[in-house]
């Protein structure tokens, strides 16, 4: 286990770096320049233009620019925005809404879309099954914005059920319709892959070993179908909190959630290049650790995969 | 052991050999139509509703993103502000956006940048991916090694948050653009699914048969391996290219995406409609429901498609 | 709790004096079980079925696959795959029809009145959870634990009962700790737990090597007579069967054939096919005076027609090295010398272990004869025919094709050298690509080797298809339309195209039925004669060997540890473990219709 532990973290390090530098590459040396990009509509003047560029170390060799923005993330500090805020401040205001949020839609689908995934697993091909199986379809056919527009409408100004938009504070409760909004896509998809897991592990050998046993059908499927079925949706669950994260800026920005996703919507609205790419890689950062989170959570749920 | 049927009910039976005639050992069943892999997954695709819905859709989809005229005589960007949000008329039988143009027209428009960002997507992905993750896998040691980090530096940058990081760099945005910077994140998942497929095909008995044979790796890797490992690709392909027209639809809706001035697309009224939203949702409507419809039927396609092409459901 | 079963402690003498020894504990009228296709139709898989098992007694069910054995065993326990489903007929088991039970019914019946050895012991253990916890469930199931501690230990003990030894540490261990022979025993110990009646043991052991199939059924067998449990054993080996039980039944295409006391069937059987399956069964070997004779003629005429062939120049050597053909002895075709292969392999930690999967193995191969090399999983046969064909490097040692060192092979030689020796491996439905025809199978060497224009091709085709006996319509089809004989044939066919002089065969009819297996035994023999093959042929069934091979290798943990002629090995083993591998033959011993 240990070995395993350690190498899965040594493979991790060359994909911190890559990642880091991918998205810095990405911003400074696409085409387009990003002076401009920085002003947005407006254009420059030639002293501005020059200050900037040595604010933010385009003079320098792109490799030595490289090194301190790599220097950057390992201390936290991100430069400043337009609006004179550290980014590292507006981080810490938008991290803690933006992961109740995560947080909240991953409860939402793990519950809901083990649960409902169960039960079509374990009917496979009945009523209940079949409409599911349409319901998870639709639901990942139709684009998040649009699910997020018809939830607002009909439940918040039509209905007057919920608010419309959040407040400032973000309260869990506040939270709660856009988290549904935001976590039901991978609620599709968890229930099919619940689905699928199940009525595949309920034809497995050693089911009907314990089925031969005399066990109760009730213990045959808690201890040996759903015990097996979760490994491969609890990975999916654990890698999705990093995808809900970087995902949340559809739901942000339409139920005006000040979160990361709407800081990041804002910045790029305003054209803020150094404030993106900061946000963007402290997002792919979560990314990265939590697939290696993932990696050993899945070794400990199948003991084959810790001698490996 | 020596008494013989102690018991009245095991004495010995002998099966009337009318009743139970000798076929011939391992004789041919001459019965069925000759069919291979490929022929049998058309055979079982064609009977499937699914498929049928789903092909049906996406042929006529193609169709109005090759020949908009014929669909919608208007012209999409012919607009007159003193129509805005106006109701159903006879000719518009969607009504008109705020901008007062037609929204019958806009949405038959729109197909052609959504079918073509996802084609071209998809076909980039399914280039790159493929060939990184068949030389991954069918190579193996450090070549896998370094591919397998390579795929994993891509794929740790969430595919929506590349694109939109990305595609700030361009002030043009067009179709290729959008194609291009989409199939950079892309790419990753065809990758892993192809190293994979070729990681499971590549210890097949009949593999190592066509290299005791004589043939050579390249040849080995393009007329076995390849031809093998490639149906779980078409059915991620499949499912990936509705995926694409959505993250391109999701990009236009965030205002990154294709340039609403030059380019008719769905995710670019769909952000116009939200100014009118409340007001007048059927703005929003039609272009949502082309889209939901569309990516709809490329996931069922795909969905059809994994089932004819899985190897669990295949007869021995 | 069932009504049926009144005590619920540990088994005690007590318990089998309710039961009337000569009323039958299983009873099964005119069962019929069917399938439901895709397609809505019903497939039947048993048909009329009847058989009796009383207390206490062995009875085994015997046929190939599809023959609705497994389908029956199956429908005893409730627990028909898929879309089965019983549709006639009755099952009583002490009295009361299986059939018509409720749910509760059947599970308080499962375990403790008729437990389950199921045939996959990789398959059949759930990976996630431990040993014990599987074990002690079948205690806790069915009320034989009075808390956790006491499951605990009794599992440990049941573990030992099995053969397991050091039973408190394997308790806490995983399913993939385990060899299939540990985990065999493992469901061995959770199919009595509950001490049932009737065990039914579909094919326990047919995944494991022979000496631990024999030590296993040995001790299924004296555990089962001490609890006095009735075992019905499927099986697909008839020596297996008899040797086991008292009392046969004989299935074939879903219906019995033929049933009765297992002596008297095998020494008279009375149905053609029953008739069919002793003549076949290999390690029967009813005809060894007739299969000898027969060997002889064989091995006679391949050696004229393979020394021709070689005087000729048609030979690799002529080709590539002619100054080495004087050097060579004409008959060796293959001499294998000192091979070694060690392979590194990854453990839990960083480094590398080294494991010698062949050490210091040297033997020659006469053209014309069949040489076998025998040997148990781990044996390291696999890995030295891998190396014959060069598809893997050797660590050390040499072999020498007519004469030639195959290590020193430039690209073109190697060409040339993969021409003249063909492998025929295990799998028929692994070793054909299920995206080539089958014409394009059979042509795809001659293709790659530029032998001839597409209509002679075509014509070596249908030569080749007619040789292996199968009709050429076959040619348009698919190997997922055909049998897995069938299959065999193909790979035959497509490894004889080139004309090769050495065929190496890696456990080539191990996957298959015995008549089929019979069958392609009689085909090899006869390609062998008029084609003047080699074959080099690798398996793990001493029955097999007696029927093909006239030179054997028996292999042991990577040596050579015996080589002498077939019969030399039969009659006089010099080893104990060829010995050991003699003696672990089921119904090597049995008297037999053909030695009369």
């Amino acid at each position: 286990m240990g070995w395993y532990v350690g190498r899965r973290v040594l493979q991790m390090v060359p994909v911190f770096f890559g990642a880091t530098f991918l998205v810095y590459a990405l911003v400074f040396l696409l085409p387009g320049d990003p002076i401009a990009a920085l002003g947005g509509n407006r254009t420059l003047a030639p002293g501005v233009i020059a200050q900037l560029r040595h604010q933010y170390h385009l003079d320098l060799p792109f490799f030595q620019q490289y090194l301190i923005y790599l220097k950057g993330i390992v201390t936290l500090n991100f430069g400043t925005s337009y609006s004179g805020l550290p980014v590292s401040e507006i981080m810490a205001q938008a991290f803690p809404v933006t992961i109740r949020l995560a947080l909240l839609a991953l409860l939402f689908e793990g519950i809901f879309g083990i649960g409902a995934g169960l039960i079509a697993g374990l009917r496979r091909g009945g009523f209940f099954d079949s409409t599911l199986l349409v319901v998870s379809l639709i639901v990942i056919a139709v684009p998040i914005f649009v699910i997020g527009f018809v939830v607002q409408i009909v439940f918040g100004v039509k209905f007057g059920w919920i608010k419309p938009t959040v407040g400032p504070e973000a309260t869990w409760g506040e939270l709660i319709v856009p988290a549904m909004v935001l976590g039901s896509i991978s609620f599709a998809y968890v229930l099919r892959l619940t689905r699928d897991s199940v009525s595949e592990n309920l034809s497995a050998d050693w089911v009907r070993t314990a089925t031969a046993k005399g066990m109760s059908r009730r213990k045959v499927v808690s201890t040996h179908v759903l015990r097996n079925s979760l490994i491969p949706v609890v990975t999916f669950l654990g890698a999705d909190l990093g995808a809900l994260m970087a995902g949340a800026i559809i739901t942000e920005g339409i139920f005006n959630i000040p979160g990361v996703g709407h800081a990041l919507y804002q910045a790029i609205i305003r054209g803020e290049g150094p404030t993106v790419v900061s946000i963007v890689t402290v997002l792919v950062l979560i990314y990265i650790l939590t697939s290696l989170l993932v990696d050993l959570l899945y070794a400990f749920l199948d003991p084959r995969i810790r001698y490996v | 052991m020596s008494e013989s049927a102690l018991f009245e009910a095991q004495t010995r039976f002998v099966a009337d050999l009318e009743e139970t005639p000798l076929g011939t050992t391992d004789q041919v069943d001459e019965s069925t139509p000759p069919g291979g892999l490929w022929l049998e997954a058309w055979r079982t695709l064609r009977r499937r509703p699914l498929f049928i819905i789903s092909s049906v859709i996406i042929l006529l989809l193609l169709a109005v993103a090759l020949f908009p005229g014929v669909f919608a005589t208007q012209d999409p960007t012919h607009c007159e502000l003193q129509n805005s949000l106006a109701g159903s008329t006879a000719g518009h039988p969607f009504g008109f956006d705020q901008q007062g143009c037609d929204i019958y027209s806009r949405v038959i428009h729109g197909a052609r940048a959504s079918v073509s960002v996802g084609v071209l997507t998809t076909t980039i992905t399914v280039l790159i991916g493929g060939v990184i993750g068949a030389l991954a896998g069918f190579y193996g040691g450090w070549l896998d090694s370094v591919l397998a980090r390579v795929t994993d530096i891509f794929f740790s940058v969430p595919l929506l948050l590349g694109a939109i990081v990305c595609m700030q760099a361009f002030p043009d945005k067009t179709v290729v653009v959008v194609a291009l910077v989409l199939a950079v994140f892309g790419w990753p998942q065809v990758a892993r699914i192809m190293r994979g497929s070729v990681i499971s095909v590549r210890s097949a008995e009949y593999v190592t048969a066509a290299t005791a044979l004589g043939a050579s790796r390249t040849k080995v890797l393009l007329r076995h391996v390849l031809p093998n490992a490639i149906p779980p690709v078409i059915v991620i392909a499949t499912v990936s290219l509705g995926a694409f027209i959505g993250a391109e639809a999701t990009l236009s809706f965030l205002g990154i995406g294709l340039n609403p001035a030059t380019t008719v697309s769905w995710g670019g009224d769909i952000n116009q409609a939200q100014n009118s939203l409340r007001s007048d949702p059927a703005v929003l409507l039609y272009p949502a429901a082309a889209l939901t419809l569309t990516v709809l039927s490329f996931i069922m396609l795909g969905d059809a498609v994994r089932e004819a092409l899985d190897p669990k459901s295949r007869k021995r | 709790m069932s009504e049926i079963i009144s005590s619920t402690g540990s088994p005690s003498p007590t318990d089998r004096e309710f039961i009337d020894p000569s009323a039958p504990l299983l009873e099964i009228r005119d069962l019929d079980v069917s399938f439901t296709s895709d397609r809505g139709t019903e497939v039947p898989a048993a048909r009329g079925v009847n058989l009796t098992v009383y207390p206490g007694q062995t009875v085994a069910i015997v046929g190939e696959s599809g023959s609705g054995k497994s389908t029956t065993a199956h429908a005893i326990i409730d627990l028909l795959p898929g879309t089965g489903k019983v549709t006639g007929g009755q099952i009583l088991f002490q009295g009361r029809d299986i059939t018509k039970m409720r749910r509760r019914e059947m599970e308080a019946l499962r375990g403790d009145a008729i437990g389950l050895v199921p045939q996959d012991p990789m398959s059949n253990l759930n990976p996630v959870w431990k040993i014990g916890h599987q074990v002690s469930e079948a205690l806790r199931a069915n009320g034989r634990a009075k808390n956790s501690a006491d499951a605990k230990r009794q599992a440990a003990q049941l573990l030992g009962e099995a053969g397991l030894g050091d039973a408190e540490r394997r308790l806490k261990q995983y399913p993939h700790e385990f060899s299939g022979g540990m985990r065999q025993r493992t469901l061995i110990a959770i199919g009595l737990a509950a001490r049932p009646k009737l065990l039914i043991a579909d094919e326990p052991t047919s995944a494991l090597d022979v000496t631990v199939q024999r030590q296993i059924l040995d001790h299924l067998e004296t555990l089962t007579a001490d609890l006095g449990t009735a075992v019905l054993l499927i099986t697909h080996d008839l020596g297996l069967a008899a040797e086991r039980a008292e009392h046969l039944v004989v299935m074939y295409r879903g219906r019995v054939v033929e049933s009765g006391n297992a002596r008297e069937i095998l020494a008279d059987p009375q149905h053609p096919y029953t008739r069919r399956l002793v003549a076949s069964a290999p390690s029967l070997s009813a005809r060894r005076a007739e299969t000898a004779a027969g060997r002889a003629e064989v091995v006679e005429r391949a050696e004229q027609i393979a020394d021709a062939a070689a005087l000729d120049g048609g030979t690799l050597s002529a080709d590539v090295a002619p100054e080495a053909v004087a050097g060579a002895a004409p008959h060796d075709v293959l001499r294998i010398e000192n091979l070694t292969k060690v392979f590194k392999i990854r453990g839990q930690g960083p480094r590398a272990a080294e494991f010698k999967a062949v050490d210091d193995v040297s033997f020659t191969v006469r053209r014309g004869t069949t040489t076998a090399v025998v040997g148990e999983s781990g044996s390291g046969k696999s890995t030295l025919a891998q190396m014959v064909l060069r598809l893997q490097t050797p660590t050390a040692g040499r072999v020498l094709f007519d004469g030639v060192d195959v290590d020193g092979f430039g690209r073109k030689e190697q060409f040339a050298f993969r021409r003249r020796v063909q492998p025929i491996f295990q799998n028929p439905y692994g070793s054909l690509d299920p995206t080539y025809s089958i014409y394009r199978s059979i042509e795809e060497p001659l293709r790659l080797h530029r032998v001839g224009d597409k209509r002679s091709r075509e014509a070596t085709v249908r030569e080749m298809l007619d040789r292996v006996s199968l009709p050429s319509s076959v040619m348009r089809r698919y190997p997922n339309e055909l049998s897995g004989g069938q299959r065999q044939r193909i790979a035959i066919a497509r490894a004889l195209a080139l004309r090769p002089d050495v065929v190496v065969c890696d456990e080539a009819v191990s996957a298959l039925d015995v008549l089929v297996q019979k069958q392609i035994l009689d085909l090899l023999s006869e390609l062998q004669a008029e084609l003047g093959l080699t074959y080099l042929f690798i398996t793990h069934d001493l029955a097999v060997v007696r029927q093909i091979a006239d030179r054997v290798c028996v292999m042991q943990n990577g040596k050579l540890v015996e080589e002498a002629d077939t019969d030399a090995v039969f009659d006089h083993p010099q080893q104990d473990y060829t010995r050991t591998l003699l003696n672990a033959i089921p119904g090597a011993g049995l008297i037999t219709s053909g030695d009369r």
